[in-house]
This record gives structure tokens, C-alpha cells and sequence, in this order.
């Protein structure tokens, strides 16, 4: 295993496993019922030395990969280890009248709305006053980075894909493979390639969170006006004139639609990224549950329930402002 | 600068031009080039003929207007002047060049330069200010701000809309819009402006305005304006030519008062039957020649006068004829009240008797 120096402690005791194999243990019994039964009852599967075989050369090619690659893949994803490092540093380690200011004034610059900015300042002192400060510090510290990486990555492909029919028939059913995939197994490959700590984190939380992006990026675009965009032609503007000037600030209210879906599914992924290492508020959840302390579980997921209304209200309210200009008030 | 403009740079001619909705739409040229309908063409090949051998010479410096029902073709023909439908054959020729030739950086200079636009939807940026609207042509092709600003805001003023410059287009009225949108374009100050049912969707009051605006401003101008309606009477007043469009193909084109007084055919005479004739028809189309020294009492009145402007006079004098004179002063023609009068009445309506269309 491989994994930086800020590797949490692994006292992952995920479930247990043999349970299962007990359960799924029992068989039918065989001698009753002629082969054309059994035939029906138990679907026609592929040789099981097979299907063996094919596994094992699948997870024999891949760890071939990560033993050749693992550590240059390593050393491309630094800089994003950097970025986790710092942004946590600042998060942790700015005094907690100066985080509260700043959450209170961007949520005033977002959504100038009083109600929204104390709502979100109450929430932190409560879970401030509950001693989760430090763990909730890490988690936003962790939304940020992930939200902003989908953000550079999401908006070049929804862009892209706006432009291109046959791109759009590519990318999508990807994106659905994406979505629906229960994202423990991303935790598979990743900790394969890159063991378990912050990074390997981030791209699972990415993978999971980044689809809505990418979706309504395209759709953003895709919706603008069709006559406003042939005005925009008529008067001789470039493909980047058309982009900046037109289909980015109309499609903006739907890329925003798209951040706060991915905020939301981010902060869904950071828990189940705590099993490799992701630390933050769910740790303690993962604790909770190998102990089974009930408070200490309901706590937590209340400090993420928060955060997580904080992020929605605030992020949404942006939205709403940014939609102001195209009510028709008038003709 | 007006002299300029009214030159043949400004000219548009526009040759044996077809256009023909479709995925194999350069196959089926040819059919239609060999007489296949429009109604056949869509029966047989899926594909819509959208344009059928149109041939216009568009004068510069003069308002051309392309009228026709819904779905003849308008928005179509006008968007082959500045190419935002390619043809499927023909030329579009713009003071000696072939849009249709253009390479996308040219055509893009040519648009940035030489056109501007104005819609019937408007097509402003919702989410610019009227003064932000106003400059974008010139930022597209990117002068500084100030002048940019300075541009926009004299035209601001021009098409009334002072005061305004920080409103959003969502905050006007729907006249107030499209004087946005004649300012964004005007403000471009390219020499030919396309006007496609530019004040189609406004109320006709609204809409008698702007005509008077656009009138006004082309006397300063004298730009070539190529101008869309689905209106005669709105094409009739502003048009100096005018070309008269049906399922793709000009059934006629020439002056207000050649459609009137000869329609090429009984569907735009029955359009024609409806229109103030006072308005469009001029003295020297109806006068008799004059005969030597007679007539003194009549009153002069220049060629060019409508009949409506021309009665009018009559009347303030107090005299029952008047004697059409050329540009020296020298009359030309007589023309009697009594022959004035029946002149603008349609022809079918003249038995009616006192239902004449005066006003
Ligand atoms: N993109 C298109 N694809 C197929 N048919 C079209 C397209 N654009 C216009 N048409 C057809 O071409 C004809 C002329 O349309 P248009 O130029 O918009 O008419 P107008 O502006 O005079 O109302 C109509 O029959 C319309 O259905
Ligand atoms: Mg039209």
C-alpha cells in the first residue's frame, strides 16, 4: 500500500464480509428435478473456470498497470495533493471568528439575503458548539477542492459537448454509468492505483460528483435562444465571441443548477470516501457505525445535513439572482 | 458620407439564387431547376424548396422592401444577404463580392463591417443593459470602450430611448426593444441594414412610429436598407422598390406604384384592391399631357406628389386642377380634381359611388 503522509489511521473496520458467503451458501437440492430443470432454475452462466480466469487476468493486468505506472500517475496528481494540503491548512487553521466572517459574507454576496447568511452562521455555531469544528473544517475544505476540480473539468466537456450531436450520444451514456454506479467501486481502481489518502479521495468524490456538471453545462448551452445567438452571428462575432458573450451568461442559471447538484453529491461521496482515507466528518460516521454510537453518528450526519443546506440555500439563491434579468416585467 | 453610401458599392445583386431545405438538397436543385413544384418537391423528396430562382438588383442608398404571406420565404432570402443560410446555388453579390464565396474569416469581417441586422423577436442579450446591447457590434470588432460608448449613447438618443442606457430589455416595452435594436444596429454603422419584420411584432400605432423613425433616419443616412414585412402598406410606404414574394419565387418587383397600378397577377391585385391608393400614387401616373399655354388657373405642383398630398393642396387653394410641373418648374401635365379623385378609388370599387377610400 501505497499513501502520502497524511494516511488516516485505518481504523476502517469495514463490514464484515463472511457473512454473505454463508448466506448465499445454500443450494438447491440437485437431485430433485430432472436437467432440463436445473437448466431453467440456474441460468446458463459462463464456465466457472472461466469467468475465474477472466477476472483474475482483469485484476492481474490492472495491478501490472499500477506496479509500472502507479508512481508516475502519483506524481502527476501532486499538484492536486497540494491543493487538498493547503486549502485544509487554511480551512483548520484560520481562526474561527475569521471562517465565520468569511462564510457570512460570501453568502451575503451570493444570495444578499439576511435570513440565508444568519441561518448559515447559526448552523456553523451549533456544530461549532458540538465540538465538530475541526472535522466539519476538513469536509468543506475537501467540497471546495472537489467542486472546484469539477468545476475546471465539467465546463470544457459540457462546453464541448454542446457543440458536437455525436459527442453528446458518447459522453452521455458515460455520464449514466457514472451515476449510477454505487460508488463504492470507484474506491476499487483508485485505491489500487493510488492507495488510500486524500488524492485517491478526491477523484472518487469527482468521478461521483462531476456528471451533473458536465449534464447541465450542455444543456445550459444547448437551451440559449436560438434567436439570440443568430443576432450574435449577424453582427460577426467568433466562436469565443459567442461563447463568452452570449452562451456562457445565458447558460450561467443552469451551470449553476449543475454546482449545486454537484455540492450536494460531493458532499454525499466525502462519507463513503472516508473508508480510503478521506478524513473529515466521515470518519466518525464510519466509527459510529463499527461501534455502533448512535449519537455520535447522529451528530455528524446532522453537521453534514447542515452543511449541506448551507452550500444548497446559498448556492441556489446565486442561481436565482443570476435568472433575475430574463422574468419578462414588462411587454 | 451620403454620397458614398448611395454608390454601387452598397448595391446588392442577387443571381439565380436557390435554396432548398434538406439533407441532399444540392440533388434536388436540379429537379426544380427543371420545373418540379414546391408542394412535388416535398411529396417525393422530404426536402422544403425555400427559395426558386431569385433574381433582385437592390440599388444602394434606397429602402428595398421583400414582402409575402407567412412562409414565402422572407426571413429566408434576407438571410442569404449576409449568409446566415448558406444558398444550396446561386450568388449574392455585395459591392462586387460573392458572399457565397466568402471564407468564414471574411464573411465575418463582412458581417462585422458591412451589415447590421435588426429582428422581429429583437434577439437583445437579456442579460445586458440597453447600453451594453447598443455597443455590441462594435466590440465585437473591437474598438476601445469609449468610443464604443460614445457610438452607442448618440444613437441612444437618436431612436429616443435617453434616460434608458442601464435599463434590461426585460424592463421596456415592446417598441422600446426594438428601438434597441434598430440603435445596436444603426450604431454599427455598416451600409447595409437588414430589417427582417423589424416592426412586424409591434402595435400599429407603434409601428407607424417607428416607420416615421426609419424614414427620418434614411433621409440622413442613405443607407441600403433592406427591409421585410408581411404588410403592403407598410411595404408601400417605405419601399422605393419592391419585390413581391410567393412560396419562394418574386412574382413581381418595381415601385409602390407599379404594383398598384398593374399587379402582375390577381393574387396581388387582390392585395393591392385594399390599399390606400391616395398614398402611393403619383400625379404624373395619372395626369393628361399639357396643352400649350392653356390652363393658367391650375395649380402647380411638383412630380413626385402623391394624389393624397396633391387633393390636399387643391383643396387649401381652393382651385380644381393642377398642373404637374418637372424639376426646372416647366409643367408637364394637367390634371383635373374630378380625374384625381377617381384615381384613387380601386377600379372594381368606382360604381360604389360615395364609399371612396378617402383618409
Ligand atoms: N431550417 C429549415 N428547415 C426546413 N424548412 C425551412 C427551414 N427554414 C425555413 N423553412 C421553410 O421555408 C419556407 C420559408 O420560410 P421563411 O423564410 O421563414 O418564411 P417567412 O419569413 O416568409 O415567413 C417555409 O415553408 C418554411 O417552413
Ligand atoms: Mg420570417
Amino acid at each position: 500500500m501505497r499513501g502520502g503522509p497524511e494516511v488516516a489511521a485505518p481504523h476502517s473496520v469495514i463490514l464484515p464480509h463472511g457473512n454473505f458467503r454463508t448466506g448465499l451458501a445454500v443450494r438447491c437440492d440437485k437431485t430433485r428435478g430432472g436437467r432440463v430443470m436445473d437448466w431453467l432454475t440456474r441460468f446458463p452462466h459462463m464456465n466457472d473456470d472461466t469467468l475465474l480466469l477472466l477476472k483474475k487476468t482483469i485484476d492481474e493486468g490492472f495491478r501490472t498497470f499500477t506496479r509500472a505506472y502507479g508512481d508516475s500517475i502519483e506524481a502527476f496528481f501532486e499538484p492536486l495533493q497540494y491543493f487538498l494540503i493547503q486549502s485544509e491548512r487554511f480551512m483548520t487553521g484560520t481562526p474561527w471568528p475569521i471562517i465565520l466572517l468569511i462564510v457570512a459574507v460570501i453568502s451575503w454576496l451570493a444570495s444578499r439575503s439576511w435570513r440565508i447568511v444568519a441561518s448559515a452562521v447559526v448552523t456553523l455555531l451549533l456544530i461549532g458548539f458540538f465540538d465538530m469544528w475541526e472535522d466539519t473544517m476538513k469536509t468543506i475544505s475537501m467540497i471546495f477542492v472537489c467542486t472546484v476540480l469539477s468545476i475546471v473539468l465539467g465546463l470544457p466537456i459540457g462546453i464541448v459537448m454542446a457543440r458536437s450531436d455525436r459527442l453528446q450520444h458518447l459522453v452521455n451514456p458515460i455520464l449514466d454509468v457514472m451515476q449510477t454506479m454505487p460508488s463504492f467501486v470507484y474506491l476499487i481502481p483508485v485505491v489500487m492505483l493510488l492507495g488510500i489518502g486524500k488524492v485517491p479521495g478526491l477523484i472518487a468524490v469527482v468521478v461521483y460528483a462531476i456528471p451533473p456538471m458536465i449534464r447541465l453545462t450542455n444543456l445550459g448551452i444547448r437551451q440559449v435562444d436560438r434567436d439570440v445567438l443568430e443576432a450574435a452571428d449577424a453582427f460577426g462575432s467568433s466562436g469565443w465571441q459567442k461563447l463568452k458573450n452570449v452562451q456562457m451568461p445565458l447558460a450561467l442559471p443552469t451551470i449553476m443548477a449543475g454546482i449545486n447538484q454537484t455540492i450536494m453529491m460531493a458532499l454525499a461521496m466525502v462519507v463513503i470516501a472516508s473508508m480510503i482515507g478521506v478524513q473529515g466528518l466521515g470518519q466518525p460516521v464510519l466509527k459510529a457505525i463499527a461501534n455502533q454510537y448512535f449519537t455520535l453518528g447522529v451528530f455528524n450526519g446532522l453537521a453534514i445535513v447542515g452543511i449541506a443546506i448551507i452550500f444548497d440555500r446559498v448556492s441556489q439563491a446565486y442561481g436565482k439572482r443570476l435568472q433575475k434579468h430574463l422574468e419578462v416585467v414588462h411587454g | 458620407m451620403a454620397d458614398t453610401q448611395a454608390s454601387p458599392a452598397n448595391a446588392i445583386r442577387i443571381r439565380n439564387l436557390y435554396k432548398i431545405f434538406g439533407p441532399r438538397a444540392a440533388q434536388c436543385v436540379d429537379l426544380v431547376k427543371q420545373g418540379m413544384s414546391k408542394a412535388e418537391l416535398n411529396a417525393t423528396h422530404g426536402h422544403v424548396l425555400g427559395l426558386k430562382d431569385i433574381n433582385i438588383d437592390m440599388p444602394g442608398g434606397g429602402i428595398f422592401v421583400i414582402m409575402g404571406l407567412s412562409g414565402s420565404g422572407k426571413s429566408t432570402l434576407i438571410r442569404h444577404i449576409n449568409r446566415l443560410i448558406d444558398p444550396t446555388a446561386g450568388e449574392v453579390i455585395v459591392g462586387g463580392e460573392d458572399v457565397v464565396k466568402m471564407n468564414p474569416h471574411d464573411l465575418r469581417e463582412f458581417r462585422r463591417h458591412k451589415t447590421a441586422m435588426v429582428f422581429q423577436k429583437f434577439a437583445l442579450l437579456p442579460h445586458r443593459n440597453v447600453l451594453d446591447n447598443t455597443v455590441y457590434g462594435l466590440e465585437v470588432r473591437g474598438l476601445p470602450r469609449a468610443r464604443q460608448e460614445q457610438t452607442a449613447m448618440r444613437w441612444i438618443e437618436r431612436v429616443g430611448l435617453s434616460g434608458f442606457e442601464k435599463s434590461f430589455p426585460n424592463q421596456l416595452s415592446g417598441g422600446m426593444q426594438q428601438r434597441v435594436g434598430l440603435a445596436r444596429a444603426l450604431a454599427n454603422d455598416a451600409p447595409i441594414l437588414l430589417m427582417d419584420e423589424a416592426f412586424s411584432a409591434l402595435d400599429p400605432l407603434i409601428r407607424m412610429d417607428m416607420q416615421s423613425v426609419l424614414l427620418d433616419l434614411q433621409k440622413e443616412i442613405r443607407k441600403t436598407v433592406v427591409f421585410i414585412t408581411h404588410d403592403l402598406d407598410e411595404a408601400l410606404r417605405l419601399g422605393d422598390r419592391i419585390a413581391i414574394l410567393r412560396d419562394g419565387e418574386v412574382i413581381q418587383q418595381g415601385t409602390a406604384q407599379d404594383i398598384v397600378l398593374k399587379p402582375a397577377d390577381d393574387y396581388i391585385a387582390s392585395f393591392v384592391k385594399e390599399v390606400n391608393r391616395g398614398r402611393v400614387i403619383q400625379v404624373e401616373a395619372v395626369m393628361r399631357p399639357a396643352a400649350d399655354g392653356a390652363h393658367r388657373s391650375a395649380l402647380p405642383v411638383p412630380a413626385g406628389t402623391t394624389l393624397d398630398d396633391a387633393a390636399r393642396a387643391l383643396a387649401l387653394a381652393g382651385r380644381d386642377e393642377l398642373a404637374v410641373t418637372d424639376a426646372s418648374g416647366r409643367p408637364v401635365g394637367i390634371l383635373a380634381m374630378a380625374d384625381l379623385v377617381t384615381a384613387m378609388v380601386p377600379p372594381g370599387d368606382a360604381r360604389k359611388g360615395g364609399a371612396g377610400p378617402a383618409g
